[in-house]
Order: C-alpha cells, then structure tokens, then sequence
C-alpha cells in the first residue's frame, strides 16, 4: 500500500502540474517585474525564487531570466502572451544559477536568441551535470541537457541590444556574485537590471570573487539609476542607499577574514566565527553566510 | 504476486533510493573501493588510530575541510605509515593516499576536498605494524547554486604553481611543528556536459605531492580531483635543526574524469621555504 500511495504522489508531482500564474507589476513603462519572497530552493518552491521579467520595445521583447523551473518559465511566456502580441526575441541569462536558467526551455524556438556573458556558457558545461542531476531530488522538478541552454549570443565587455526604439546595454561583469554575471540597462527609463549583483533582505550569496564583487560595488555606485532590479529583495529606487547593506557586509566579511588569514588562524576556524553578529540582517543567513566566509577565506589568503 | 503490483513494487524500487535520506551507508565501500584498494586486508573500523573531522553540512561542496588526527606522535617504533581519503558517493571517490614516517612528528593532515553529494567520508590508516583502521564521518553537500567545481578558476589559473608555506611563529628544534602548504592549482575534475564540446574536459590536476626536510621525507601524497581547487594542506614535520622545507610536485592531465588509463603528465613544479627553529 505504501509504495501504491508512492506513485499516486509521483503522478501529481509538480512537472505534470500546469504552471500557475505569475504576478508581476509594471515598475516602469514596459518593464514587467515578478518579485520572489526569499526561499532555500526546495520542492515545495521548486526553485522558483528569483526575480524574473521582461522589457517590451516596439518591435519585441526581451526576457530577463527565465526562472527556476521549466513551469515557471512557461508561466512566464503566457504572462507575455497576455501583455503584448510582440514576440519574444531575446532571453538575456545574467548568470548561471538554476533559479535564473531553468526557464530558458520554455522559449526555445526560431528567432529567440539567448543572451549571456562570454563565461556563461563554461559555467553551464562545468556546472550543468551538477545542477541537473541533484534536481529532482532537491527541487522535485524533470530537467535534463535540453534546460541547458548555452548562449547564442555572448557578451565579451558590453554590447547593445535594439528591441525596437529601445536600447538596452548589456555589462560582461568581471567576477563577482559568479564569474559570469550580465546586467541589463535600459536607457528609455534609466533601468539597470542588476540582478544578483544586488541582494536586498536576502543575504548576498558569494560564488564568484568578494574582491570582484566590492569594485563592481564601488563602480556601480557612483552611476546614477532611477529604478535598480535585483536578482533578490524589492524595486530599487533609492540608489545607491539600497545598496548599503550590502556593501557593508561584504565589506566587513573581507576584513574580518584577512584579519584571521593575518593571524595565522585556519578556514575552519573563520567559518566558526566571523561574521556572525550580521545575521539579524539578513534572511537566509545559516544557509548561505558560512558558504561567503569559506570562498572568501579560500580568495583571500592568496592576496599577497 | 500478481503483475501490476509486481511492477509497482519494482518502480518503487527504483524510486526510494532517491527520496529515503540515508545517513551514509558502505555500498561503495563494499562494492567498490575495499577490494579496489584492500583487496585480502582486514579493516577494523576504530577510532584508536586515527579520529576524522569534517562538518556536518559541507556549507561549500567545493570547499570542505577534512582533517585526520592520529591518536599517538610517530615514533620509530610506533607509527602511521599511510592514510588513505575517499569520499564514497563522488563520481571518482578516491581523494588521495598519503604516506607518513617517523620523521614527520605527528600523522595528523588538514586539506580540504570536493563532495558531490550526500556521502559518506572514509579514512583508513596502516600502521608500522601492518595493522588498518578505519573511520568515517557523514557529509551532508549543500544543494542551492552550489557546485563542487571552484568560484573563479581562472584566477586560480593565472598563478597557477604558485605556493606558499606557512608556518606558525615560534616553532622549537626537535618539536613537531605544524605547518601550511599552499598550492595554487584550479585542479579540474573535467565533470563537464558532454555536449558542449567546445571545452576541454580533460581533468587537470596535482597528482603527485612530496614534502621534504633537509631532503628528508615528511609526506608524500598521491592524489586526485577530490582536492578543491587551490590544494591545501596542514601537517608537521620536526625541525631538528635549521633547514629546507621542500614542497614537490606534479601535475597531469587525463581524458576522463573518472578513469586514469589515460593520462599525460603535465609540469614539475618545487618550492623551498628556509626554516630556522
Ligand atoms: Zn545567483
């Protein structure tokens, strides 16, 4: 009986499930926002939790990020469908998280190209295996190769998208949140998509370089927006003040870290330790702020 | 048993194993690496030769400190000769086999390794005596955008052969002291996506490691992609007197991740660090 009730539970899992509808709200003129509340990717969520959208010009439409799941990225094609009859003619990647690609699936077809930083693709081929063999497990979700989809089109440093009388400037980033991170900027309403170059609430998650991450921080800065997206945490129209907290956690896990690296004292040792007081900052803390202080540690002790 | 339900039972067979959350088990110990490794040894699992560490939760699968302590100093009379690491459930378990002598002090050795997922860590150490030991700890990977991989190999890269020894201030003569070597090295796995051909997935990494001083053997080192990115290693040695830490090593380069039939040696790589107790 147990293992009948077993199958049931298969058959109503979440890949046979018509995808739900998205919220989304349009934060400037013609820029469509779905905004995720701030979740460890499980199976209850799918790994549907980042910040997904679209950019509408005048002659198409330009996705930016697909989402955590084929079923979100199919949700997202039929948002679209009802918001405007212009096709979808480029899906931007702005990096290779799981919850920003695993969309991608839902719009392949002629004249979409996928956009992405000139390191995206390696991260896919390195990381690919990886994320897809662990997902129906963690995030109860049917990918395989085909979720995986390269870049068409890959961005070396910047380059110009037209989507009809509408520029968006893509950014190659040096490494930061990930070794291949891209962001959008839309010059009609002064947008820049940052997305997980910006973490508001949501604790910042290191996966590429903290030094890389904290120039990108000090140059973004000092540039003016009228609206910031991030990848996770809420419209940004305030900058750079939004970006503080950020910052400043970054910040003080770097020295806290070269301090302990100075000291003679051991990656175990650090993770154990620094930092720690930062938690009522963030959420997600316990499962992402040791991660920060091991990369950064394993980064930093070969500064000098 | 009538079809249906035979077949049921045989895809819920087939389910389980990807749903139940084990605490480790000793399938590719048993299976696998024991006669791979031992083949005709008897192993007594035991914590009177040597204790593990390793957390819980690997917070960085790419990233986890392990480190072996040995319960008694090496003594002429009295020593670890080897100490074998394996991760179970990696898609190449074997992580390294390292070989100590009296003169290395003490057979305790910190590194940190890749886990791929839920798994088993196994140690196995032989002593003087001819005698094996072994003992595990259960490693949970952490999911999320985690990977086993490494943040941003191409800085690793960029100095690639670079190494560093550390040592603590303050070392005595004829008194084990602990020491750090670092070495820079992106140590690829070669796990990449078959058809995104475009990139070599050929593995590269540190295959062969020797630690000397004063040309004295401290610990020599085989090992394998399991070692993170950027190798680093914690152990003693005993410095009787002024002297020369010498680190050597190797890397090679091998078609497949998970096979080492077929490999090229890559570069020779030395580096010295004066020592005055
Ligand atoms: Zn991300």
């Amino acid at each position: 009986m147990k293992f009948v009730l077993l199958i049931m539970g298969l058959l109503t899992s979440y890949s046979s499930m018509a995808a739900p509808p998205l919220s989304f709200s349009q934060v400037a003129p013609g820029i469509y926002l779905h905004t995720s509340a701030h979740h460890w990717p499980d199976r209850d969520n799918h790994g549907e939790i980042a910040n997904i959208g679209f950019i509408v010009g005048e002659r198409c439409v330009a996705v930016i990020d697909s989402g955590g799941s084929p079923q979100q990225g199919a949700a997202l094609r039929n948002t679209i469908r009802q918001v405007t009859a212009k096709p979808v003619c480029y899906v931007i990647n702005t990096h290779v998280h799981p919850d920003h690609i695993y969309g991608n699936i839902a719009f392949k077809e002629p004249g979409v190209q996928f956009v992405g930083h000139h390191k995206l693709a390696r991260a896919m081929a390195t990381r690919g295996d990886h994320y897809l063999g662990r997902a129906a497990e963690l995030l109860d979700i049917q990918v395989n190769h085909d979720n995986i989809i390269p870049p068409d089109i890959e961005v070396n440093d910047s380059m110009t998208l037209n989507i009809g009388n509408r520029e968006l400037v893509l950014t190659a980033h040096p490494s930061a949140h990930t070794d291949n991170d891209l962001s959008v900027y839309d010059k009609t309403t002064e947008t820049i998509w940052l997305a997980d170059l910006l973490f508001l609430e949501h604790i910042p998650v290191i996966d590429g370089s903290i030094k890389g991450w904290l120039s990108e921080i000090e140059r973004l800065e000092k540039n003016h927006y009228k609206l910031v997206v991030p990848g996770h945490g809420h419209l940004v129209k305030d900058w750079p003040a939004s970006l503080q907290p950020q910052k400043a956690y970054l910040n003080s896990l770097a020295t806290e870290v070269r301090a302990m690296i100075k000291q003679g004292k051991t990656l175990e040792q650090a993770v154990n330790t620094v930092g720690l007081p930062a938690k009522k900052n963030w959420q997600l803390f316990e499962q992402f702020h040791r991660k920060n202080v091991t990369i950064a540690f394993a980064e930093l002790e070969w500064e000098d | 048993m009538h079809k249906p339900y035979n077949a049921i039972f045989l895809l819920a067979l087939m389910i389980l194993p990807a749903i139940a959350v084990a605490e480790g088990d000793d399938i590719t110990w048993n299976t696998v690496l024991k006669s791979q490794f031992f083949a005709g040894k008897n192993i007594e699992e035991s914590n009177a030769v040597i204790d593990l560490d390793a957390p819980y939760r690997a917070e960085d699968p790419a990233i986890v400190p392990v480190k072996v302590s040995s319960k008694f100093a090496q003594s002429k009379d009295k020593y670890i000769k080897k100490i074998w690491l394996f991760v179970d459930k990696n898609p190449f378990p074997f992580v390294g086999e390292f070989e100590f002598f009296p003169e290395s002090g003490k057979a305790d050795l910190a590194l940190r390794v890749r886990v791929n997922t839920y798994s088993d860590i196994r140690a196995v150490a032989e002593t003087n005596d001819g005698k094996f030991s072994m003992t595990k700890k259960f490693v949970k990977a952490s999911g999320g955008c985690s990977a086993p991989i490494g943040a941003d190999l191409d800085e690793a890269m960029k100095r690639l052969g670079k190494v560093k020894f550390r040592l603590d201030d303050g070392i005595q003569s004829g008194q084990p002291a602990l020491t750090q070597l670092m070495i820079s090295h992106p140590n690829l796995t070669g796990m990449q996506m078959d058809q995104m051909t475009r990139f070599i997935r050929k593995s590269h990494f540190i295959d062969q490691l020797k630690v000397t001083f004063n040309d004295k053997p401290v610990l020599n080192a085989k090992i394998d992609i399991a070692i993170s990115a950027d190798p680093n290693f914690r152990f003693y040695f005993v410095p009787d007197k002024a002297g020369e830490l010498k680190a050597e090593f190797t890397d090679v380069s091998c078609e497949s991740p998970t096979s080492r039939n077929v490999c090229n040696k890559g570069g020779s790589y030395s580096q010295s660090y004066t020592v005055s107790p």
